[in-house]
């Protein structure tokens, strides 16, 4: 139904939907895991906090493991190369992430506090250290990433694990461990009455602005200094998939210059700023929920402005720019994108519908009282 | 060229260690979310509050399982781009395509609901309840589904071609790599070994009580509900054997003769060797005790179809990998430019025999060029080492028989309502407990190494499909994964041994063993 072209564009967009997904739902869950150790000030406090994300984490987590499939058929190249050239990057991220499980589900299983806190730091490295390490992977994905592919496309990684640890994807790190905290607040904000409310809401107060002021200083950097990469005028959009038969040219003038190129890509930065913005001026207000939703906006915008940023460019090649993987040349074949489209706009709708009635079934303040009438049941 | 052989086998080990563990976790969940469904059903029906409690229970051990599950899963969801990266580029037009419809359909629903049925006890009606169990085991189920239909295509890869402007495989019929005959027959035989799983735990656990005289009501009942559901699965496991698919395809029929030792080709029907001695180089079984017609029956499910054996299979693989290379040499001209029809009709008719000429990659870079020697070497290196798949086979086969015994003579004592009365099969049916796992690890060890060369049969050999990354990497992830993974599983089954002991007195409901008034509680 629809030309390869325009599928590839869709498939760039529907990946972006799944990342989102995965950053605002399994976001929040993140975030609590990290400030858990600090907010719940006793047992009971922390039982809480989890409960607000026991019922629904497992299936917000879902949409990282569908991102892994999704990016695994839709762009083959980059699932490859991106994997296998992160190799000890992307395996300390599953060692952590496969800490989360067992860490939710049998920690209330035994009474012994020794036990319960010990599952509680678990947790907290099974949060904090795959957002970071996402964080900078996006700093690395935003700067460019030392590989090349040969003759077979098979792919070659040029650097080592600590070229990884630059001083802006670190940045990129910490701000994702920031953000990620700042949006966990706001549900918990949402989800909690009493004390934790308060320390969820001082939290916001305190680190909004820091967390904005160190976005900002990303974003400057990114504008003004960092390389941007296009395809010739003559780049054939609808041809197979190989990315060996292309020439990139480097654009001066930073992600500023390639903004202004598309002045409509300009409201994703925008949207960034206003939603985080909101976010924190409405949590200092008591608004929760419209708090939750600027703070989705905000991080949706995030988002969206690194992938326009690198638009057509999934993974860019620092040493040999023409290895990078586009849209254009790194996706799967036609067939495969359009049958992939078509599962998808039938199942997540239906996805999202039989999460929306969790949620609701789940809903409502959790409190002190909730819990310790069924002590055995929370988590 | 390719990668070094020591990422190959490092990769490859690491690949089956963490496959296997999560295959610890697979079959309780596949079997036991139906159990539980069943209970839950009674209890919806009957309104006895005992079933309710049984669901509960059992859902506690479930849950402590189900998380181990998750957290050796999400590997296998990251390991073919970590690991295999060069398989991932080749065939991910189609293996992540189902990957991709596995997490969309399958994980979302299982994981989404399984928040519900563990803390949605008291928000939800009794039947909405009901249905998020249900829909929760068929979830599992459908998860099930999907990896086999990806683990089907590596064994009979249809439905794709390869596609020499990107050097990949390529997705041509998705109703071909879905309806793939050997995909079906694995997702019978797997899911139903499943629910033999879970009938063999909960069977196991309710006699311990039963022998135990403890919490009699809610043992009896679950041993029950374990036995009809545990000899339906061991009737289906056995009779809807894996075999069945093993006629379609080269390397199923390989797999076939490694498992049977089967040298040469005999006269249809084969017989069946119960046991003996394989010995690879002398391609011969020593001492081999055969049982006349049977192989036959049970490979091709006919009187007059051969079985065919491996030399046979190894000289036929000869004439392919000469194909292939004459497939190589046209792909080699044609990405050079040379773009004549001849060029690409050659090409075309050979291309399906491409993978085998790959083979020869492990002695010449230039395939095309291999001599007679190399070629031989190829086809000896195209059959699986014979004797673990021909012993992995019988201990799979013996352990279901086994099982099959238990469950038939549980279900004769249920029937004529003497259940309980035998120690001997209470103790028996406790200590059988680990069979239906060494049954499954022993399946997809014949499975996946009966495979072998292959990752994709006929299409891509194991040794071109690792990622070239260095083996200190490989050795310290592998390392990891031996070390947290065991970790983990002894935290499991520390919390299972414990929670099995406390029984459903761990429901706190105050009816159960530990919580009357005789005996003293010893456990919270």
């Amino acid at each position: 139904m629809f030309d390869y072209e325009t599928l590839r564009v869709i498939w760039w967009l529907f990946m972006g939907v799944l990342i989102c997904g995965f950053i605002l739902s399994g976001g929040f869950d993140l975030g609590v895991g990290i400030l858990l150790p600090f907010f719940g000030r006793d047992d009971m406090q922390r039982r809480v906090m989890l409960n607000t994300i026991g019922p629904t984490w497992e299936g917000n987590q879902v949409w990282l493991v569908t991102l892994g499939g999704a990016m695994f058929a839709v762009w083959p190249l980059v699932y490859a190369t991106l994997f296998s050239g992160l190799y000890l990057a992307m395996i300390l991220v599953l060692f952590t992430l496969f800490l989360r499980p067992p860490a939710f589900d049998y920690r209330g299983k035994l009474e012994s506090p020794k036990w319960r806190s010990t599952w509680d730091w678990v947790l907290f490295t099974g949060s904090a250290v795959p957002t970071l390490l996402l964080g900078v992977l996006v700093g690395n994905l935003i700067r460019g990433v030392p590989f090349h592919l040969n003759h077979e496309l098979r792919s070659f990684y040029d650097g080592s694990f600590f070229d990884l640890l630059n001083p802006f994807s670190l940045l990129c790190g910490v701000l994702a461990v920031l953000l990620l905290m700042l949006h966990g607040a706001i549900y918990l904000q949402w989800r909690t009455e009493g004390e934790l409310y308060f320390r969820a809401r001082a939290f916001v107060s305190k680190f909004g602005v820091i967390i904005l002021g160190a976005l900002t200083l990303l974003a400057i950097w990114v504008l003004l200094s960092m390389e941007v990469y296009r395809l010739p005028n003559d780049a054939l959009f609808n041809a197979a998939s190989n990315p060996l038969a292309k020439t990139v040219e480097k654009q001066s003038g930073g992600w500023l210059a390639h903004f202004f190129l598309h002045p409509w890509m300009l409201f994703a930065p925008i949207m960034a700023y206003a939603g985080l913005w909101t976010a924190y001026l409405l949590a200092r207000e008591h608004t929760c929920r419209a708090a939750f939703i600027s703070s989705c906006l905000g991080l949706t915008g995030v988002l969206f402005t690194v992938g326009f940023g690198m638009f057509p460019f999934l993974l860019i090649s620092s040493t040999d720019p023409g290895s990078s993987l586009t849209i254009w040349d790194a996706s799967a074949s036609h067939l495969t994108l359009s049958i992939t489209f078509w599962i998808t706009v039938v199942f997540l709708p239906i996805v999202l519908m039989y999460t929306r009635w969790a949620y609701k079934v789940m809903w409502g303040p959790v409190t002190e009282k909730m819990i310790s009438q069924d002590k055995h049941g929370w988590y | 060229m390719f990668t070094g052989e020591e990422v190959v086998n490092l990769s490859r080990l690491q690949f089956g260690l963490t496959a296997m563990y999560h295959f610890l976790f697979v079959p309780l969940t596949l079997g036991l979310s139906f159990i539980i469904a069943i209970m839950e059903s009674v209890y919806v029906m009957t309104h006895k509050e005992v079933y309710k409690d049984m669901a509960k229970f059992w859902g506690k051990l479930f849950g402590i399982n189900f998380a181990m599950g998750v957290t050796t899963g999400l590997t296998l969801e990251f390991q073919f781009g970590t690991n295999w990266a060069y398989y991932s580029h080749y065939v991910g037009d189609i293996f992540g395509a189902i990957l991709a419809s596995e997490g969309l359909m399958a994980f979302f629903l299982e994981s989404t609901l399984v928040g519900l049925f563990f803390f949605g006890w008291n928000r939800l009606t009794k039947v909405q309840h009901l249905s998020v169990t249900w829909l929760m085991a068929f979830g599992t189920n459908l998860s099930a589904l999907w990896i086999l239909i990806a683990n089907g295509w590596m064994q009979y890869p249809v439905g794709a071609e390869f596609n020499y402007e990107t050097l990949r495989m390529e997705l041509t019929s998705f109703a071909d790599v879905f309806f793939n005959p050997v995909a079906q027959v694995k997702f019978v035989h797997t899911v139903a070994a499943g629910y033999v799983t879970g009938s063999m735990f909960v069977l196991g656990i309710s006699a311990w009580y039963m022998r135990k005289r403890r919490d009699l009501g809610f043992a009896r009942r679950s041993f029950a509900v374990a036995t009809s559901f545990g000899l339906a699965s061991v009737l289906s496991v056995i009779v809807l054997g894996d075999e069945s698919g093993y006629s379609a395809g080269e390397t199923q029929k390989v797999k076939l003769a490694a498992v049977e030792a089967e040298w040469e080709t005999h006269e249809a029907p084969a017989g069946f060797t119960v046991i003996g001695f394989p010995d690879q180089e002398a391609e011969k079984t020593h001492f081999a005790v055969k049982i006349p017609y049977v192989l036959g029956l049970i490979a091709t499910r006919s009187v007059d179809e051969e079985v065919k054996g491996l030399t046979e299979l190894r000289t036929e693989n000869i004439d392919k990998i000469r194909n292939g290379m004459i497939a190589y040499r046209e792909l080699e001209k044609m990405r050079g430019g040379d773009q004549s029809p001849e060029t690409r009709a050659l090409f075309e008719e050979h291309k399906n025999n491409l993978g085998h000429a790959l083979l020869l990659k492990r002695y010449i870079d230039d395939v095309s060029q291999a001599d007679e020697a190399m070629i031989r070497q190829a086809a000896k290196d195209s059959l699986p080492r014979v004797a673990p798949l021909f012993w992995t086979f019988r201990v799979m086969v013996a352990c279901g028989f086994l099982m099959l015994f238990i469950f038939a003579a549980s279900f004769y004592y249920c029937a004529t309502r003497r259940a309980g009365q035998q120690v001997w099969l209470l103790r028996m049916a406790t200590w059988s407990i680990p069979l239906p796992w060494i049954a499954s690890e022993m399946g997809w060890f014949v499975a996946e190494n009966g495979r072998q060369p292959w990752t994709i049969s006929g299409v891509l050999p194991t040794f071109l499909s690792a990622s070239e990354i260095s083996p200190s990497d490989v050795y310290m992830s592998l390392i990891g994964f031996a070390v947290f993974y065991t970790a983990l599983l002894v935290v499991e089954l520390f919390l299972m041994f414990k929670f099995i002991r406390l029984g459903p007195s761990s429901l706190h409901t105050g009816k159960y063993h530990f919580e009357s008034a005789e005996t003293p509680a010893t456990a919270h």
